[in-house]
Order: structure tokens, then sequence, then C-alpha cells
């Protein structure tokens, strides 16, 4: 348990007058190390908009991150910027300024207007950048700094003869610099005697903000940095409270879900339109759509158990979506609740979660048990061997109708059955749905058998699995682990399970609701802390990952690669992109 | 010779002033054989690499002939209007020595940076594109242009490091608008004004650079290479600048693209794919003829492909490990079909740098080409018999039109000879197996004289 009298034992202010704020239950937790991470395609879009409104546009994406530890926005304090990268920063920036400057909004977007259009005005540029830097900085620009930004506008202005052609390219500039793209974490004190040290409140209220919003602190949040707000409990309550009711924080989640469930997998998503010809790239992107609309409603608008959008038959239907769920269309996206004895209920029978876990022209067990395990209970499914031997499956005389037939086979194997049985069993009962999302009984003529088990319950249909998956303990402490590793950056180490257990039996009492569990993590110490300045690498940066053992000892003959010895088993749990039905 | 990086090169543009660009000599450009441009500079040497997924069925894609007269067999009959331009290893191996063979990433990650891979997240030091683009691409628009034809902006073969991949074009008309957009500098162009707006840009992010620096002292060593990998990023651009205020040499060859004003339907159909892939190396190609990059990344497909055959319920990847051999046949009939279609891609791909006349000769005679993929026989994720084609004539160093046996070798054979081809001088590439100090002699002109 943490002790009080810790904080008053460290010389900081800060830290004592926080030392009441976390819950009094939370353990010892030096935290995580000071991050710089890149910031994202989104949280550039969101910041931006923030700064200068909704009419200022980019249709552009920054290089996606890669996946780490089961979340994108943890590659963030990994990735590199390349020079080609670098470019696509510059063209963004270049856009985005020249609309800023446009004389249809350099009325409302500009803050003063020059003496004379046709020369510097150093007073009006030093207006502009001193309120636009800070926003953009995510602090006060220094003096030093605001003097470097008006000065370059000045010379530009007065090269090119236009005040406004010497803000945007000064603006262009500021908006590739490293203090903007990069979100650098630090801290003013000396650590403890447990290593932590208290990030300052500007990086505070950058965590925050990122992680809540998906976009820098505004003037809000900055100010109250400014006054030393988030320094005191009662302030940093306040401020949490307010980003919590902010109409932001339904940016926040859904970058956070869309990054959860993997939805980035939906750039990709192609179905064979001879198979599936009525799934179109509007099909999909609608299905991205309605469950981000499900999870906002259901978790923040109406702030209902996070359990429960496993269950739950009310959801929203588009034009597109509508033939899919075979029910009649209505116009836009409007409200609608599955009938009780309905097999869509929940997220898992969704046409985001089916058709994305499937091939293009096929349902697949496999895929979607992997999802599910992987991206909603927060569980490792080791890869298949490379040496696996395919010939049951290739035998032109089997006549599997149906994909519980198919599977079956690899059970047989002892090399297939160590991952299937841990995927096909909850994978099997999605089998209501084909590969486009469809519900059906039947393949290939027969009927299909939906029963299943997860961890130990068994159930009869998908509905039984929704409920099993409400039931199972570690689909909110998944929740809670990929929350914590989201705003703070980075995966959770194994020495963080008790932080994070701590953060999951404080959900529960708070009725599994999210906002309840991102107030807990946003005001607990851990959450505000950093170790020491040094690098934790990432194969060291592991997260608590529930392994699932493979008990079958794998065949040792095999192999046909003939740079691999024989004897070769595998029982190592990895992520890979790898799957086969 | 001594190595010459970027940076190097780059250094004379700091204070701002305009520099002639070194460029260090090739050995390409020391060839009799090389044509020289119309100024007396020899032809720019380029290289690039192709990349397809899921190896082969070697009874009907290896040669059973070596050397010059080698046969096509039905896989790779495609290439036949390109054979003589090309080369065929076949029968090299990937050693992944104590590290797992991790399926579809090992193979190709072997082959692109001469290491095996710990995991799945591991690129064990940069590949082979970008340590030629430090040596050649310091002096052009773009260091290096990299593209995919799946229009998935996750697949690229291209990596400075594990965390920091060369994100990919995969969009057609997003990559016409930043090759040959409003910020094209037309060599041919018949007037040309330095923009005043790009002297102050180029002024400005002196500034910004000034920021890195100090920012770089602030943080701790992993992310201060993150931030020196930035500003190295920045230097460029500093240089793209400098460049839009010279007036480019005028180049023949340099035609600007008709526009592009729409992209084409994505999807993962082999002919959505062969559309795409047609697109992007035109535009590939015209990038090169204008001199805009000297290396280039293409990747047909990733290594884990995912190309739908319509009609057919599983995607290429699933195809080579579920489809049934037919036994009269011999193999796989539909993940066949998708080797096919890779190796019409390939075709493709090495005709359309015949297409451009340079010098005496075309294009292709200037350019080294390696096209590699991830194992040999994926149904059973072999690391063994892989194929690897090189194509192009590199400025007359190179012969075409062979079939070579690798005999079981390491496939970095290639990569090194890339390596010697661009001028980087290394005594081996390669780590424990993988290491080579051997070039496929083979292919190398100056092993005749």
């Amino acid at each position: 348990m943490k002790s009080c009298i810790r904080a008053f034992s460290t010389v900081a202010l800060t830290s004592l007058l926080l030392a009441g704020c976390a819950g009094k239950d939370e353990p010892e937790n030096p935290g995580t190390p000071p991050r710089v991470r890149v910031i994202t395609t989104q949280q550039y879009l969101n910041t931006v908009a923030n700064v200068f409104g909704s009419s200022v546009s980019m249709d552009m994406k920054f290089p996606p991150l890669r996946r780490t530890d089961g979340l994108l926005a943890n590659g963030a304090a990994l990735a590199g910027v390349t020079a080609g990268k670098i470019e696509t920063f510059q063209r963004a920036a270049s856009s985005i300024a020249a609309q800023v400057v446009a004389p249809e909004r350099r009325n409302y977007l500009i803050p003063c207007t020059p003496a004379d259009e046709k020369k510097s005005d150093a007073e009006c540029a030093k207006q502009f950048f001193s309120q636009t830097g800070r926003l953009l900085h995510r602090r006060k620009l220094t003096d030093e700094e605001l003097s470097k930004y008006v000065t370059a506008a000045n010379t530009a202005a007065d090269k090119l003869n236009d005040f406004y052609a010497g803000v945007e390219l000064t603006l262009e500039a500021m908006l590739i610099s490293p203090e903007v793209l990069f979100i650098v974490e630090t801290s003013d004190e000396k650590p403890d005697k447990h290593g932590g040290r208290p990030l300052d409140a500007y990086s505070l209220a950058s965590r925050l903000s990122f992680f809540l919003w998906d976009a820098g602190p505004d003037d809000m949040v900055l100010t109250a940095a400014e006054k030393g707000e988030l320094d005191s409990e009662r302030g940093l309550k306040k401020v949490v409270d307010a980003m919590l009711a902010s109409p932001r924080l339904e940016d926040g989640m859904r970058a956070f879900f869309d990054d959860m469930l993997g939805f980035d997998d939906f750039d990709a998503l192609s179905k064979d339109p001879t198979v599936y010809p009525f799934f179109t790239g509007a099909t999909a992107a609608d299905a991205r759509e309605q469950t981000m609309r499900t999870i906002v409603d259901h978790l923040i608008h109406k702030q209902e158990d996070y359990r429960e959008l496993y269950t739950t038959r009310e959801t929203f239907m588009s034009p597109a979506l509508a033939p899919l769920y075979q029910i009649p269309a209505s116009r836009g996206w409007t409200e609608y609740t599955f009938p009780e004895d309905s097999p869509r209920q929940g997220l898992l029978t969704q046409v985001s979660f089916v058709a994305l876990r499937s091939h293009p022209g096929r349902s697949s067990p496999t895929l979607r048990g992997r999802a599910l395990r992987e991206r909603i209970l927060c569980q490792v499914v080791p890869p298949p061997p490379p040496n696996v031997d395919f010939g049951k499956l290739e035998n032109p005389d089997a006549h599997y109708k149906t994909q519980r037939e198919r599977v079956a086979v690899h059970l047989e194997d002892p090399a297939c059955a160590g991952c299937h049985k841990i995927t096909d069993p909850m994978g099997l009962a999605l089998e209501s749905f084909d590969g486009a999302g469809r519900f059906r009984t039947q393949e290939n003529g027969a009927t299909i058998d939906t029963t299943g088990e997860l961890d130990g319950v068994q159930f009869t249909d998908v509905v039984g699995l929704g409920k099993a998956l409400h039931d199972n303990p570690a689909l909110p402490s998944c929740l809670v682990d990929r929350l914590y590793s989201y705003g703070s950056g980075g995966a959770a180490k194994p020495s963080d399970r008790p932080l994070l257990k701590y953060y999951t039996a404080e959900f529960e009492k708070a009725g599994y609701k999210l906002p309840e569990v991102l107030r807990t993590i946003t005001l607990s110490e851990a959450f505000r802390t950093v170790t020491e300045a040094k690098k934790v690498n990432a194969s060291e940066a592991r997260e608590p990952t529930e392994e699932i053992v493979i008990e079958e000892q794998l065949p040792t003959t095999t192999t046909v690669d003939t740079a691999a010895p024989a004897n070769e088993t595998q029982t190592v749990a990895m992520t890979s992109s790898h799957d086969k039905n | 010779m001594s190595k010459l990086t970027r940076r190097t090169v780059l250094r004379g543009m700091v204070g701002g002033a305009a520099v002639n660009v070194a460029l260090p000599l090739l050995n390409c450009m020391l060839n009799t054989n090389g044509t020289a441009l119309a100024d007396g500079k020899p032809m720019p040497i380029r290289f690039g690499t192709w990349g397809w997924g899921l190896g082969m069925n070697q009874s009907i894609f290896v040669p059973k002939k070596y050397g010059e007269d080698f046969d096509l067999p039905e896989e790779i009959a495609a290439l036949a209007p390109i054979k003589k331009h090309i080369n065929l290893i076949t029968n090299t191996q990937a050693f992944r020595d104590n590290y797992q063979n991790l399926c579809h990433y090992t193979g190709w990650v072997i082959a692109r940076t001469g290491s095996a891979p710990k995991d799945t997240k591991d690129i064990p030091g940069e590949t082979i594109d970008v340590t030629i683009a430090n040596q050649i691409g310091g002096g052009t628009r773009f260091k290096s242009l990299t593209a995919t034809a799946t229009g998935d902006v996750r697949n690229t073969y291209s990596y400075e490091n594990s965390n920091t991949p060369n994100a990919p074009e995969w969009s057609p008309l997003q990559f016409y608008t930043r090759l040959f957009g409003p910020d094209f500098p037309d060599p041919n162009a018949k007037t040309f004004t330095p923009d005043p707006r790009i002297m102050v840009r180029r002024s400005v992010l002196s500034g910004v650079m000034d920021q890195t620096k100090s920012l770089m002292q602030t943080v701790p060593a992993d992310d201060r290479a993150r931030l020196d990998q930035y500003f190295s990023g920045l230097r460029h651009l500093e240089q793209q600048f400098q460049q839009r205020l010279e007036k480019p040499e005028p180049i023949e060859a340099c035609v600007r693209p008709g526009e592009i004003t729409v992209d084409p339907a994505m999807g993962q159909e082999a002919e959505a794919i062969a559309i795409r892939h047609k697109m992007m190396t035109e535009l590939l190609v015209m990038a090169l003829a204008c001199d805009q990059t000297r290396v280039f990344n293409m990747a047909y497909t990733n290594a884990n492909s995912s190309t739908i055959k319509p009609g057919y319920e599983k995607p290429h990847h699933t195809t080579t490990h579920e489809e049934p051999v037919d036994m009269k046949l011999g193999y796989q009939p539909t993940a066949s079909w998708f080797t096919r279609r890779a190796m019409e891609g390939w075709a493709h791909f090495v005709d359309a740098f015949t297409k451009v006349k340079e010098g005496n000769g075309t294009l292709l005679d200037n350019v080294f080409i390696m096209a590699t993929t991830d194992h040999g026989y994926a149904r059973v994720h072999s690391l063994d018999h892989i194929p690897i084609f090189t194509a192009g004539r590199c400025g007359g160093a190179v012969r075409t039109g062979l079939h070579i046996d690798g005999k079981g070798t390491t496939g970095c054979r290639v990569g090194y000879t890339a390596l010697k081809l661009m001028g980087v001088d290394k005594p081996s590439w390669g780590v424990n197996s993988n290491n080579t100090s051997q070039e496929v002699g083979e292919i190398l002109v100056s092993r005749l004289s």
C-alpha cells in the first residue's frame, strides 16, 4: 500500500500537495520511463482542429506506427522519423499554414491586423505566435523562442513584402518543429527513494490530454498547468473531471478503442467481390463506425458497464449496413435495438468483428478466436510452427462441409492442436456469421453447430459466448492494461501487475464504468510519475501478458526446412500476423 | 573506396550556401561500356528492389538449364519478354542460425539485411536499400522512393531499423502529387525563376534545426538517436529547398507523366493489384528518368500476401498452405496461379525500364534491381531453394540473361554483389551463416575480362 508519509518525505512540494490524490490502496509504483513520443496523424489533426478550428483541413496521412505489445500507440515512443516522413509532415504543415492565412480565414484565425499588409508587424506577429505557439508546443514559449519566431516572420515578411506570407512560412516551420512533432516528457525534480519523479505540469497536461482527448492540451488545461493547479489534488481532480466531461473525450476514446480492437486492419480489408458482392468499401467504413458509435454511446453517453458491450443488443444502423443485418434500411445513422431473441448481441456479433476477422471469401474461426484472445482478453496466441504438416488439410478426398469439420483436423495433430484449442472453441460459436458478417444457420447444406467453450465455460451459441466473455475476469483487466499502456505511452511491465490489479479492483467497485477507470488511472500517482530518464528497450517493456501455455510436445520430424534442427520444439508465446483458418 | 555518407555530402549545405553535391564514384561508372550524358557526366546508376510474396513451385519455376540459354518453365513463362534483361539465381538459402524460422519473415529479412531476425518485430539492421541510399541517394530530390501495389501503407520491405519503416507510397494519386505535383522541378522547363518563398523556407528551417539540436541535449540516448535521425531528415528537406533554387540540368528522357486525378479501386484482387502496380511502376520509372531519386523499392505484394483470386475463397497465403497438390500436375494450381500473376508483375516492372531511352540505350542499362521473396516453397515455409532475380546492366557492369545455380549458398551473395556495384565498401556482408564476401561472379562483367 502506498503511504502518504512517503510523499512527505520527499522534498518536492508538488509531491507533497499530490500525496493524497491517489487512491489509498494504490500500490507503490515508480511510474513509467519519461517518453518521447512521435505525434500520430489523428493527434496532429485533432490538435490542429483544436487550435485553428474545423475549417482548416488536412487530407494527408502520416506513416503508421508499428503495433507494439498490442497497441499502435506503444510504437509512438519507439518510432523514428525518416526523411520521407518529414516530407509528409512538411507538406501537411504547408497546407495548414496556407489555409490559416488565407484571406477568408485570416480575420478570425489571426488575432490582429497588421498596420500594413505589405510590411512586417512585430506586435501582431508576436500576438499570433504567442497564442498559437503555446497551443502547438503544449507550453508557453520562452521569450527567446517567441522572439525567434517573430524575427523569422518579420524577416520573411520584409523579404516577400507580405505580412501574411511571413506568418505563413514561419507557422509552417513551427508545425514541423521537434517541439510540436515529438511529445517529450520531462520532470524538474530529483527522484525519490523509489526512483520516481513527478512529471512537470506541462508534461502531465500533455499526457492527460493525449490520453483522454487524443489531442494536445487546450487553453483550459494549459492554464491549469501554468497556475500550478495540476500540482494539487483538488486542482488535478477538477481538470480531470472537466476533461472527462468534455465532448473531446469521444475523440480520445474512439482513438483508443480503434487501436485496441486493431481497426487499422480495416484500411486493408478487402472481400472477394464474387463471393460477397454486397460488401463494399462503404460497408467496411460503416461497420467500423457502427462499433465506434456503439462504444461511445454505451460507455460515454450512457456510462454503462463495460462488460455489457459484449452482450448489448443496442447499436446504430446505416443504409450500407442494413442489408447485411437483413433489416430495412433507414436514412442516415439511426439507433437500433436487435430483438431479444436475436443472435446479434454484443460487439463480437457486429460486422466489424466477424467480417474483419475472416478471410476474403469465407469465415475463419481461428482468426476470430485469436482476435478475441489477443485484442479483447490481452492474451497471446503463439503463431503456427513453421514446420507444420498441412497434409491432412490438403487431402483432396476429405469433403469438409463446415468449418467445424475443417478445424477438427487441426486437433488431430499435436503441432496444430496446441494453438487451435485456445482459439477455435470460441471462434466456432461465431460461425453463425459468414465471412461478410451475415447471419446463417447452414454451411454447404449442413447445419452449423455453434457450441463452444471459453476458459471452461460451455455455451451453445454466440449469445452464450457473449455471456461467457462478459463474466470472464480477463475482460476488464485487459481493458485496464490497455488503457494504462495507451495513456502512459508504453507497455506495462511485469512489475506493474499490482498497479494494474489495483486499477481493475477500482474499476470493479465503480461498476465497470469507463469514465471511472479513466479517473482512477489519471489521478493515480503512478500515472503522473516517471522514473529516471533511462530508456527501456522494447524487449524489456513487455506487457504482463497472460500467456497461454501449450502443453503438447510438438512433433520432431515434420520439418522440411533443411536449415532447421530436426528436434525443434516451440513453446514461446509470440505475436505474429500469421493465421490459416 | 572509402564510404562517403550522405551526411558527408550534405555537410556543405549547412551554411545555406549552394554547393555542388559530390557523388561517390561508383564501380558501375568505371565501366567502359557505360554511356554518358550530353554534358559528359556519366549516366547516373540506380539501385532498386522488388518484392513478391510466397516463393514459388520448384518443379515449374526453376529452369532445367543453366547459363544463357535457360528455359522458362510454365510458372515463369511470363518472363519471356524480359529474359535477356534479367538473371535468375535459384537454389539460394537463408540461414536462420539459432533463431526460429519466422514464417514469411525470416527469409526476406535475411535477403534484405543479411541477418536473421530474432522475432517478428526485429529488423536486425537497416535494409540494403537504406545502406545504398546513404551511399548514392544524397544528391537527389528524394533519398529513396518506396511504393507498394497492395494499397496497404503497412506493406514495405524497407526499414531504417526495427521501429522505423520507410512507409510506402500506396496511393497512385498521392504518389503522382508527391513526384510530379506543383513542387516538381521540371528539368526541361523553358524558364526557371527561383521562388523567393523557397528561400524563406530554407532560412526558417534553420531555426527548426537549431531547436532540434537543443532538444537533443535533453533526452536519453535512444531518443537522441531518434532526434538525430529527424535532424538528418531536416537536412534532406533543406537540400530539397536548395535544389529548387537551382535550375536543374535538362534531361531528355524526363517527361512529366499524365496527371493522375483519382485513385484506382482499392482491393486485394490480383487485377486491382496489377493495375496499381502498373501505375506505381510508371511513376517510379519516370521519377528515375527525371533523376528525382536513385534508390527505389517496389512491393508487388507483402510476404504474407493476401492477394485474392475472385471466386476462390482463400487468399494467396492461405492457398499456399491449404490447397491440395494436384496429383496429376504435381503442384498446387491456384497457388501457382498467384505466383504467375507475380511473375507477370515482375515482367512488367522490368519492361517499363526499357521504355525509357537513356543515352544510347535505355534506363534499364543504368539500373541494378534485386527481386526477393520470403520462402522457397511457401507451403512448408522452406528457407532453402529461394529464388532471387536481378535486372538491369548497371551501366555495363552486369551481364544479364543468365540462370545461375546458387548451390545452396546464402542468398546474401546477391545483396553483397549489389553493395559492391553501388560502391559500398564492405569486405563482407551478413551475419553468421549469412555472412559472405563472395559476389555472384557470373553476372559481373569485370570477372570476364
